[in-house]
């Protein structure tokens, strides 16, 4: 019973923290642009499956495709808003929300077509067996996802708090037309929030493959638990979406391990429903935040 | 209803009755009134879905959900506790009703992104639903053995009977929706969508009118499934997924989004992309819907119907021109 | 039931104690003020004083963080604004909310669904009621179009007039909800002499048939020619009211908004 409950809860955290790192890429376009980008669950999936492709194909170290595969995706981000979002700046809402979601079905078709439809895998960043821990079984790999998200998070952070481009991003989402007159290029900023949720979209995805696989259609159902964890954690709150994130896995993997694991599905999903009808500031969100248009 | 929705609704019935008749007698082309059949069913559904869109300026990526409610309903009911299919129907629609009106409510209180994520997470709900809830809907695999439909006694078999029958329900279904445009309630909606603040202090009660039209599009939608489940008498819970959430939507953007009438025509234009001309490149379905739904909403985002005044236009300066020589 | 906070005096509209804070942002302090039925009440203030917001507590779009606003003896903060519509107060925007893809007549068209009430289902069967309706609908929207001076307009795009006239037509749409206290927002803003000479005329041949009016406005010219009463608000508080006379000759005024000397 006790080594039930550590396993779920390992399992729990470990899809948790895959949520919370879709949620920091919702967050960061947010904070940037104000828009929802429907098509950060395809940037994991899309990480994921370079990373097969490059050790597959050329026959990479795992942490070279790593980083190729968060290249790649990166440009992947860069093309989507050089080339399509740039262009719909000035649409309205509902147009915007559109073409994300045509982008999404873009990325997820030509995915189908350049991998087929088998989940792939990759091998995991080190070797060696499952460490145990009071009977329940804690892989290596799970090390690797909870070491490279905190890296993430501390980096974000620093990058968001510290440095000018940082800020400077974050200006542009207060108040895009003072950021301009003081002299911010808003639009390369809004370009850098694509490229780097996309980074960190397909870092997810990398990290996470080796124990779940991936396919082609895994994107679709991320990027909504991953919209969850970001609404659940209060928009545009990176500390938040991490907690949520973990309250989201959590509860997924102990809703599979004691009620039913075919509905697993659905209980991130009624989280999200239930954060955007009664709570849509989320958990952390301040008083200010409520004032935005929901 | 003005002058011009007269013709075109006028001709629109023309066109529509007289189809069977050409149709059958060209052999490549007979197996068109069975796609028209589900061109019209889908109208059913993108009716609906253009009243909320276009007109009252919300969005809902959960047309397959109340599509599937609906469908699900009619195949219970008739096949496993042997209702009357014509009972059935209703009872579909005012299950849909019920369950839009519950998630409308406090759905229809946001905005933009926040409202069309909500209906994309409580589509993919009740799909995962479909599935799991084996007892009842047959799970992954779906039931079978669905009756068909009787009108007094009549079994509707013949493909050209279920024809004329689902498009009388469809004009059926415009006209009302006509209706209610040229309408105080039509313009409440438009004026929702364009300036909420000052529709709601004229008087409108945008909230209560947003979830009505959420509520009729689910009840459209949910008849449209009825209908589906007793033509194709059998169901999977594939036909009620995220992508067919997707493909109403386009329909409504494809045909132009503010107009009746492109709703219909992007109903029959997309129907007869999925079933004829993309058969051959299926694996490509998605792509193209992707890039379709793309390009519509970059760079046409008015729809076909748009293109009939431009293309007047064209054609106007053309004669000047002409006539100048 | 709140009682009156000036309840000796007739008014269509007190605002008792009306405090408005955004988060940390305190809008409006304490604003303690009655209006009297069928004069022209002018709101005057620099940007930032609080009028619009006063306004939107007015007309219900946004709560009162504290006190309330009593119309014609009854408390409306808390209220729907389409309730509060259907009460009798209408309203126009700073930023001229018209519906601009609809046209002249439809815009004072939809001023009448306070008035009127044909709902979803008697309007999609076409009941022989809503028919009715929707002729008294076109005729009373018609008279409305020719008491503003736009009878020829009746047809074109809102969007297409100048914006003279578009701030007409917002004041036409208003008046067909058939108001009792009308809040106009900055209607002279953008206009040119002739164009203002107009509205101003408008406005009294409102006040004339028996509609109370409260203006919010930045032209003192104008203001001085119509108000019968000034409420003067600097920084969210009452600063000064009266008479025209009274303000034009009040030393604070003077200092805070009018330009001292």
């Amino acid at each position: 019973m006790g080594t039930d409950l550590l396993q779920y809860t390992i399992s729990g955290l470990t899809v948790g923290v895959i949520y919370a790192m879709v949620a920091i890429g919702y967050n960061i376009i947010y904070n940037v642009t104000e828009i929802i980008n429907f098509a950060q669950g395809e940037f994991v999936m899309l990480g994921g499956l370079f990373a097969a492709f490059f050790v597959g194909s050329f026959h990479f170290p795992v942490f070279m495709a790593f980083v190729a595969a968060v290249l790649s995706t990166g440009c992947v981000g860069f093309a989507m808003e050089r080339f399509v979002v740039r262009r719909a700046r000035n649409a309205g809402v509902l147009s915007l929300i559109i073409i994300t979601i045509a982008v999404s079905i873009l990325l997820k078709g030509s995915a189908m077509l350049g991998y087929g439809k088998d989940p792939h895998c990759l091998p995991a960043f080190s070797t060696g067996g499952p460490i145990m821990i009071a009977g329940a079984a804690l892989q290596p790999q799970v090390l690797w996802i909870f070491g490279v998200s905190t890296l993430v998070v501390i980096a974000l952070t620093v990058f968001f708090r510290r440095s000018l481009y940082g800020k400077a991003m974050l200006a542009c989402a207060d108040n895009p037309i003072a950021a301009r007159m003081v002299g911010i290029p808003v639009r390369q900023m809004v370009l850098l929030s694509f490229i780097l949720s996309a980074a960190i979209g397909a870092a997810a995805g990398v990290i996470i493959t080796p124990i779940s696989l991936m396919d082609y259609d895994r994107g679709a159902m991320l990027g909504l638990k991953g919209f969850g964890a970001a609404v659940l954690g209060g928009l545009g709150n990176f500390y938040g979406a991490l907690l949520a994130g973990a309250i989201l896995g959590l509860a997924e993997s102990y809703c599979a391990g004691y009620l039913s694991s075919g509905y697993k599905d659905a209980v991130a999903l009624i989280f999200l429903l239930l954060a955007l009808f009664f709570k849509p500031e989320g958990l952390f969100g301040s008083e200010t935040a409520r004032l935005k248009k929901f | 209803m003005n002058k011009n929705d007269r013709w075109a609704f006028a001709g629109m019935v023309l066109l529509i009755a007289v189809f069977p008749g050409i149709a059958l007698k060209v052999k490549p082309i007979s197996h068109y009134v069975d796609v028209m059949i589900f061109a019209g069913i889908f109208s059913l559904v993108s009716l609906g879905l253009c009243m909320l869109m276009g007109y009252a300026g919300q969005v809902s990526m959960a047309q397959a959900a109340f599509f599937g409610i609906g469908a699900y309903s009619s195949g219970i009911l008739t096949s496993r506790l042997g209702w009357n299919p014509w009972m059935a129907m209703p009872a579909g629609a005012a299950l849909s009703a019920l369950v839009a009106w519950i998630i409308g409510v406090p759905a229809l209180r946001l905005k933009g992104h926040y409202l069309a994520m909500a209906t994309l997470g409580f589509g993919v709900i009740v799909h995962i639903v479909l599935g799991e809830e084996v007892k009842w809907t047959g799970g992954p695999s779906g039931m079978v053995d669905i009756p068909g439909l009787k009108i007094g006694g009549w079994k509707l078999i013949s493909e050209v009977a279920w024809y004329y029958m689902i498009w009388a329900v469809v004009f059926l279904a415009l006209l009302f929706c006509l209706h209610v445009i040229h309408s105080r309630v039509g313009r409440g909606l438009r004026a929702i969508h364009e300036e909420e603040m000052a529709a709601e202090s004229m008087g409108v009660p945008t909230a209560r009118y947003k979830v009505q039209i959420f509520v009729f599009s689910a009840i459209l939608s949910a008849l449209a499934g009825s209908f589906y489940t007793h033509y194709v008498t059998c169901l999977n819970p594939g036909s009620f997924n995220l992508m067919w959430s997707i493909r109403f939507v386009l329909m409504v953007m494809v045909g132009g989004m503010q107009s009746l009438w492109g709703a219909i025509l992007g109903a029959v234009l997309l129907t007869f992309a999925g079933n004829e001309w993309l058969q051959v490149f299926s694996d490509y379905e998605i792509l193209v819907y992707g890039a379709m739904l793309l390009c519509v909403a970059l760079f046409l985002p008015g729809g076909m119907v748009s293109l009939i005044p431009k293309a007047i236009g064209i054609f106007q300066n053309v004669q000047t021109s002409l006539y100048k020589r | 039931m709140q009682e009156a906070c000036f309840p000796d005096s007739p008014s269509i509209l007190e605002m008792c104690d009306i405090q408005m804070h955004f988060g940390g942002l305190v809008a409006l302090k304490g604003i303690r003020y009655t209006v009297p039925p069928g004069i022209i009440q002018a709101l005057i203030g620099p940007n930032g004083a609080g009028k619009t917001t006063l306004f939107h507590c007015i007309s219900g779009l946004i709560q009162p963080t504290f006190g309330h606003v009593l119309f014609e003896g009854r408390q409306i903060n808390g209220m729907l604004p389409h309730r509060i519509a259907r009460l009798g107060i209408s309203r126009t925007f700073q930023h001229v909310a018209l519906f601009k893809s609809m046209t002249v007549l439809e815009n004072i068209m939809l001023g009448r669904h306070p008035r009127t009430r044909s709902g979803f289902w008697a309007t999609g069967l076409r009941l022989p009621a809503m028919r009715r309706e929707e002729r008294e609908i076109r005729e009373t929207a018609r008279s409305h179009l020719d008491f503003v001076g736009l009878g020829d307009s009746a047809n074109l795009p809102a969007g297409t007039l100048p914006l003279g006239k578009q701030k007409i037509l917002e004041i036409a749409r208003a008046m067909a909800t058939d108001p009792r206290l009308l809040l106009l927002d900055e209607p002279a803003g953008g206009l040119n002499m002739r164009e203002t000479e107009v509205l101003g005329e408008l406005i009294q041949r409102i006040r004339a048939c028996g509609v109370t009016v409260i203006l919010v406005e930045h032209d003192m010219n104008l203001v001085m020619e119509i108000a019968d009463r000034i409420l003067v608000l600097h920084y969210g508080s009452q600063l000064a009211s009266g008479t025209p006379m009274e303000i034009m000759d009040h030393p604070e005024v003077i200092e805070a908004y009018l330009g001292g000397g």
